[in-house]
């Protein structure tokens, strides 16, 4: 049981880490459209070997 | 290469996918491929995409680009840097600017992508991030390195036009709106659910099974994990209190604040003095549902803005002004004045309410008016801003200022009515505060009797008591309704001008209609001719044609009309002399014509006896067979043919020849195809239906015969209008009228609701309660049945508030509910209002209710479809 005198301040510590994570990205506007990132991972730098 | 080839032997454009005419004249070399393009333009932008490196634009695409229209490629765009011009739609702060811009020529996510790379990587940008979904990019970039005409000309060197949109810092305004109310609700959320942990072995566990250490650590880190969910992600709740206080009128947020704080108090003082009970898990769930109903709520207030918004955009900000003896010039929309002539080309919008001058063209309406078919206008006819221009360049007269124009003044009777509060709130807002006030009351004396009995529970069962309470029917239900069902019609093209006009309509008891312009088109149409044997009726309608060609009168459009569409040999009038009110002459091909009344063309007192003049009559109610025959063979039965209602109904316009009438045009006013629908539609609702009119009996009655309305009154004046109406209501009746909103105001002022029709242009002198832009009369049913679906709406949720409250607050004074189940009980209340009232939007987009259609006969129907 003594375990979660270390476990429980961790959970805490990973839940701020999430949360700041998720705050950023809402402030970067990854959530202001959900539709276009579906497209842009077609645009990625690595060239599909037949083209089009 | 590329994924886009023509049909033809000739080779598809690399960029763009149109054939090209001249193959090997614009060439463009991309990872050492050589490929072909249409023109100069495509060969510039597929380079210019190559030369920086972003040729991943031509794998990822799934739509060629938009071919280069080069003719109205940013002209104005200098105009954007007049700092006069930046201040309506770009934000400054510290030498960064900050702007959104509408950007044409988004077609997928590769040309997203692409235009993020290429403005992202001009001098100067310091962000630029598009949006597929609503086509508009945001940018932001430093004043002192870069400039806006610099941007929008390197867009437009890639294929992309920019323009400024307008509501700009109101965009900016809604995200950052939305963005902080996700914010709010992620941190709720993710607490609500580790606290849950942390709270959870105390429900499982009898007292003293945990050991008091770990009790008091779990205590401590649910108050860490709460405190943000209070101080950050209920602020909106306190600040609404705030607010509430100093209006000294308690509302939803009061009882809401109050348990936050006393439950939160509550266990912080149980945290430090290691006794009694902790609600964290209470606070971050309950916190965290409310903010998901709130959120619902968000959603429908900006679908409604988003569509004002729209409207707003719809005009374009600069025109190409004509001058006299000069070139075209380009100014500002809002410089634009009455009288002024301005260009418009394909695929643009009308500045302005203008009157066409010079070309014929189509034109697609559907943002005013939902009508997606796209409608031909003619010089003469009035168009209003915002009207696409689907066909070829045209030269318009401006009627109004921008300001002036039907598309602001429907956006800004639209915000206005947005804004305004409906009675149906004011008094359930009423009811809410004096709910408000009776339950911090009844908390009190709930806590102070339990103080007595159990002082152990009586923070608790205090605490329940005012977390279980729900007024957000009254609070948050009605107006997210109200909002939803206002931008659901405002797409179907319908402004409501007054916020309490849907719930008026839902209680409409009769319906009064008014005949000119409403059931009928308020134009006149060919109905019936006649003439006499030697001419027929194109060579006759192209002489009234010629006669007719400059008057501007309704008779005299109708026989133009009708000309055109037979085909009319074209003939020149000369000398033409009108007489006011009587008639026109003139010479047509060496012999004198009159067209007009009976009495002017023949110089005579009285009307002709049509067999004494040589005319047979015929009429074109009946089939174009009957007509020839009754042409050629003494007077046709086909006279009868006709409906006799349209008959009578009809204006006689007589030509004559030399002093000899030749022929007889019958014009009247046509009954809109979907009138009957209409009728049908209200009268299988129950509703009373009343035609009055200030027009003859003969035409009244015809128009009232024929739909099936039993009372109706000819010959009204505006006063005895306004009788009738008084005498309606005085019997209790709640009256809907319907008019075209200009004859009949004073009838639209005194109904208790009121409708008008398909007057876009004459909107801003409207007295009606709600405007349709369109001139489909079906989409008044539409209407009622969303006002009913509203009214409905709104009901339940208020029958479930007042269910809901009369079991959970006596069962919560009495003790038999912990808090975390009240918490609970009160979310889901909220959620299941709010949702409920989202339904108002989920019919969006798709067509009229099948009831709409089914009613009326089928003819009917097919009629209103063919239309």
């Amino acid at each position: 049981m003594e375990a979660l005198f270390l476990l429980i301040p961790l959970s805490i510590a990973i839940i701020a880490g999430a949360t700041w994570l998720f705050l950023s990205m809402v402030d970067k506007g990854q959530f202001d459209d959900l539709d276009s990132p579906a497209h842009q991972i077609l645009t990625d730098d690595d060239r599909p070997a037949g083209g089009a | 290469m590329s994924a886009f080839t023509s049909a033809s032997s000739r080779p598809a454009c690399h960029h763009c996918g149109l054939t090209v005419e001249a193959p090997g004249r614009w060439t463009v070399v991309i990872d050492g491929q050589l490929h072909e393009t249409c023109c100069a333009g495509c060969q510039a932008v597929s380079a210019a995409i190559a030369d920086s490196g972003l040729q991943d634009y031509y794998r990822a695409r799934d739509l060629p680009a938009r071919p280069l229209r080069p003719a109205h490629v940013q002209a104005d765009q200098l105009l954007y840097d007049d700092p006069e011009v930046q201040a309506r739609f770009v934000r400054t702060d510290q030498g960064i600017c900050e702007t959104v811009l509408l950007v044409e020529g988004l077609r997928c996510g590769a040309c997203s992508w692409l235009l993020e790379q290429v403005l992202g990587r001009s001098q100067g940008v310091i962000e630029s991030a598009a949006n597929l979904g609503t086509g508009r990019i945001h940018l932001r970039w430093q004043a002192s390195q870069a400039r806006l005409s610099d941007l929008i000309g390197t867009a437009s060197r890639f294929g992309f036009s920019l323009q400024p949109f307008d509501a700009t810092l109101r965009e900016t305004q809604l995200r950052q709106t939305s963005r902080s109310r996700l914010r709010r609700l992620f941190v709720a959320g993710i607490a609500m659910m580790q606290v849950m942990m942390v709270a959870f072995p105390a429900y499982i566990t009898a007292d003293g099974d945990i050991e008091p250490a770990l009790q008091s650590l779990m205590r401590w880190a649910g108050l860490v994990m709460t405190l943000p969910v209070v101080l950050y992600s209920a602020s909106p709740f306190f600040a609404g209190a705030w607010r509430e206080w100093q209006r000294r009128s308690p509302g939803m947020d009061t009882p809401v604040s109050l348990g936050i704080a006393a439950a939160f108090a509550a266990s912080v003082w149980a945290t430090l003095s290691d006794s009694g009970e902790v609600w964290f898990d209470t606070v971050t769930m309950f916190v965290f549902l409310l903010l998901g109903a709130r959120h619902l709520e968000w959603l429908a207030r900006l679908r409604a803005t988003r569509a004002i918004d729209a409207l707003s955009a719809a005009a374009p900000e600069s025109v190409l002004k004509v001058i006299d003896g000069a070139s075209p010039e380009r100014i500002a929309a809002a410089r634009l004045r009455p009288g002024d002539r301005f260009l418009t080309g394909t695929g643009e919008a009308v500045a302005v309410d203008a009157t066409l001058q010079s070309g014929q063209s189509r034109f697609d309406l559907s943002l005013l008016t939902g009508e997606s078919h796209p409608i031909s206008r003619e010089p003469g006819d009035i168009l209003p801003g915002g009207a696409i221009n689907l066909g070829s360049p045209v030269t318009l007269i401006a009627r109004e200022r921008q300001a002036d124009s039907a598309l602001s003044t429907i956006a800004r009777l639209a915000v206005r009515a947005a804004a305004a509060r409906p009675a149906l709130l004011g008094l359930t807002e009423t009811i809410a505060r004096w709910f408000t006030v009776g339950l911090l009351l009844l908390s009190a004396a709930v806590w102070l009797g339990w103080h007595q009995i159990d002082p152990d529970r009586a923070w608790a069962i205090a605490i329940a008591v005012l977390v279980v309470s729900c007024p957000c029917a009254l609070s948050l239900a009605t107006p997210t309704a109200i909002a939803a069902a206002s931008s659901t019609a405002l797409r179907r093209g319908m402004v409501s001008t007054r916020a309490d006009a849907l719930e008026a309509m839902a209680g409409a008891t009769d319906v009064i209609l008014d005949k000119t312009g409403t059931l009928t088109r308020g134009q006149p149409l060919l109905t019936g001719f006649a003439a006499a044997a030697e001419l027929d009726r194109a060579s006759c309608l192209g002489i009234a044609a010629a006669l007719e060609e400059s008057s501007t009168h309704p008779l005299a459009r109708a026989i133009r009309d009708a000309a055109a569409s037979c085909d009319a040999p074209f003939q020149q009038a000369c000398t033409i002399h009108t007489a006011p009110g009587e008639g026109v002459e003139g010479i047509v091909a060496g012999q004198r014509w009159r067209l007009g009344s009976a009495r002017f063309v023949l110089g005579a007192a009285h009307a002709p006896d049509p067999a004494d003049a040589g005319v047979e009559a015929g009429t074109e109610a009946g089939t174009e067979a009957g007509v020839a025959a009754g042409a050629e063979a003494g007077v046709a039965a086909g006279a009868e043919a006709g409906t006799r209602a349209r008959h009578t109904a009809a204006t006689e316009v007589w030509l004559a020849r030399e002093g000899q009438a030749v022929a007889r045009f019958l014009l009247s006013d046509a009954v809109r195809p979907d009138a009957a629908l209409l009728i049908e539609g209200f009268r299988a609702r129950g509703l009373g239906l009343h035609l009055i009119s200030g027009d003859r009996e003969p035409t009244v009655h015809a128009v009232a015969a024929g739909l099936g309305i039993e009372r109706w009154r000819a010959a009204m004046s505006p006063a005895d209008k306004l009788d009738y109406v008084h005498a309606l209501q005085a019997q209790g009746r709640k009256v809907l009228a319907i008019g075209d909103g200009i004859n009949d105001a004073p009838l639209l002022a005194a109904a208790d609701v009121s409708i008008a029709v398909g007057r876009a242009s004459t909107l801003a002198k409207t007295s009606a309660a709600i405007v349709m832009l369109g001139e489909r009369l079906v989409d008044v049913l539409t209407l009622h049945q969303l006002a009913h679906r509203t009214r409905r709406i709104i009901l339940q949720n208020l029958a479930w508030a007042l269910a809901y409250n009369a079991a959970a607050i006596p069962a919560a004074a009495l003790g038999l509910i912990a808090p975390w189940v009240a918490a609970l009980g009160m979310s889901v209340s909220s959620l299941l209002v709010a949702g409920n009232a989202l339904r108002l939007i989920a019919g969006d987009g798709t067509p009229p209710a099948p009831e709409v259609l089914l009613a009326p006969a089928a003819d009917a129907v097919g009629a209103h479809q063919a239309t």
